[in-house]
């Protein structure tokens, strides 16, 4: 290769590459790298600079902090929960949009709505339905259920946050579903009808094995973003009462910036890195396993 | 005859429980927007009815209080101008990675793959150290920087996997003819990229609008950059129970983002298929 040609390679290289490597590298790896050093610090954000290394008492710290292992409790609670729901919701709304109804494509574009507006406002627009919207239904029609208070209490709390979640989320995995769906090819659902297969046995043993890449994809969604909930749980119900309701990110959150305990906050999130990584590795291996070809 | 009869019956009760869980999903914005035009007394006695008399002031006394132009405004310009950011270099970084397959490239290509499990927590106090250093805290370059960091991954994924298919005969034809790299990158395969531009733009563009964490810590103590989500959480701050003021600013905070959804619903929800699914 020719001096020039390896020249006009090198600066291709850094003009292209150049630009994004910088950003990446300065926004997300050194902070990240960073993060194994401040994690066995003593730190308060403040002095930036006086992080003293305290080698592994942050780690014996969180081992014997309570309310770190309740709020991992709650999040993997709130996981199970929501993906459940979320995703047995989704699926069973994109079956019923995938038939030829009149308001198909309205309905469609409602079930998806709550999903572009944010978790914090989200959040607000339920602590007033909760609180207010409830108790004048409660008042009107008696139900014993309306009548709850519904951020008040732990138990309640829980599922407050796990009814506006899901009703944020559906919409979403619904459109994920509903283009599988569409791809599922038409002779296959007809051979089985032909067959003398029902709608639910084709569903079962046509349409789910073959949207099985969807469910993964959405699995894997709903998993990581239950896992990391933190918008919501900040304007819905900052964690209360007291911190029953707090979710791991919040509870990071919490230790660094109200707290003032940066270094231990950092080898909280450290650990909530690990996980993170842990679970989404499992899912994607445990899922892939089930997907067949058409 | 009775059993075609039965199937369209059916499909109308499907229709119906349909609509019901239709409007099941929309009661919260009924809520909203009801109770955003009432008093506060009214409220509290009665937050299902709709409103005797219907108080405008709510809105233009919060429409003051949150500054709304100025704030609206400010979450459009770092939307916008994060966005853009992402589109041209993670193409161009997606670009040179799929057409140059180096041992660098291959690395850095897997190292924005890993990084998008890192969730923001484990990133953001370093990051404020970081950011304080380099003087990016309180401006908007910075948090377009900062936007232009935590984007970048899924978008060069996004870019890497439809440059893969983009065939190379033309650029070589056009590089016979003369063109600069730069010229055939610009000219020739951006044009083509067009498709999962709009998904990158969309989910990008979704995801700054509504994000809180980022802005708070990047550009908190800047009055002057305040966007959408973090003037609404600081208005119930200082509001508390004041639900008439504090419903009619919601309404006002959540049209736009409903108004642009609505508008552009194809391709939000196009966009949204292909990421998800190449992503």
């Amino acid at each position: 290769m020719s001096w020039r040609k390896r020249a006009s390679e090198w600066a291709q290289q850094w003009i292209f590459v150049g630009p994004g490597l910088a950003a990446f590298g300065l926004i997300v790896l050194v902070p990240f790298l960073l993060g194994f050093y401040y994690s066995f610090t003593e730190w308060n954000g403040l002095d930036m600079d006086k992080a003293v290394w305290i080698g592994f008492d942050n780690v014996e710290r969180i081992m014997n902090d309570e309310k770190f292992w309740k709020s991992f409790w709650f999040t993997i609670r709130f996981t199970a929960v929501t993906v459940a729901a979320a995703n047995a919701l989704a699926f069973g709304l994109a079956l019923l949009l995938t038939r030829p109804l009149k308001t198909r494509n309205a309905l469609r574009t409602i079930f998806f709505l709550p999903n572009v507006i944010g978790g914090i406002l989200l959040g607000f627009i339920w602590q007033f339905i909760f609180t207010k919207g409830f108790k004048t239904i409660g008042e009107r029609t008696g139900w014993p259920l309306f009548e709850l208070p519904w951020l008040g209490t732990p138990g309640t709390g829980f599922w407050g946050l796990v009814i506006v979640f899901v009703w944020q989320t559906a919409g979403y995995m619904m459109i994920i579903y509903i283009a599988a769906m569409v791809g599922v090819p038409k002779d296959l659902q007809e051979a089985a009808k032909i067959d003398g297969a029902g709608y639910w046995q084709t569903v079962r043993r046509v349409t789910l094995p073959l949207v099985m890449p969807a469910i993964t994809v959405c699995l894997f969604l709903t998993t990581s973003n239950a896992f990391k909930m933190f918008d919501l749980n900040l304007s819905l119900t900052k964690g209360g009462p007291g911190t029953s309701t707090q979710s791991l990110a919040y509870n990071i959150y919490a230790e660094a910036l109200v707290n003032n305990r940066y270094g231990l906050g950092t080898a909280k999130a450290m650990l909530f890195f690990l996980f993170v990584s842990v679970i989404a590795v499992t899912q994607v291996w445990l899922t892939k396993r089930k997907e067949v070809e058409a | 005859m009775s059993r075609e009869r039965a199937a369209k019956l059916r499909l109308l009760g499907l229709e119906s429980g349909g609509i019901v869980l239709a409007l099941l999903f929309l009661s919260p914005f009924y809520f909203v927007l009801v109770n955003s035009v009432k008093s506060l007394g009214e409220i509290l006695v009665d937050a299902a009815s709709l409103p005797k008399t219907y108080l405008f002031s709510n809105y233009a006394k919060v429409w003051d209080v949150i500054r709304f132009p100025k704030v609206l405004l400010n979450s459009f310009a770092i939307t916008a101008a994060s966005v853009a950011c992402i589109v041209i270099i993670g193409s161009m970084t997606a670009y040179r990675l799929v057409r140059r397959p180096s041992l660098f490239n291959k690395m850095l290509f897997g190292c924005f793959i890993a990084s998008m499990t890192i969730p923001f927590q484990s990133i953001m106090l370093q990051l404020v150290r970081v950011t304080s250093l380099l003087e990016l805290r309180g401006n908007l370059p910075g948090i377009v920087v900062c936007y232009l960091g935590f984007g970048l991954a899924l978008s060069v994924v996004l870019f890497h996997g439809f440059i893969k298919g983009v065939p190379t005969e033309i650029e070589e034809a056009a590089v016979a003819d003369g063109c600069t790299p730069y010229g055939v990158f610009w000219k020739i395969v951006f044009p083509l990229l067009l498709p999962i531009a709009v998904t990158v733009v969309i989910l990008n563009a979704l995801w700054i609008w509504n994000d809180y964490l980022l802005p708070v810590l990047i550009i908190g103590s800047n009055k002057d950059l305040t966007t959408i989500p973090l003037a609404v959480t600081r208005f119930f701050g200082q509001y508390t129970k004041q639900w008439d003021l504090a419903l009619a600013g919601l309404a006002m905070s959540v049209a736009p983002i409903v108004a642009m959804f609505l508008l552009l619903q194809k391709y939000i929800v196009e966009g949204i298929t292909s990421g998800s699914i190449k992503g």
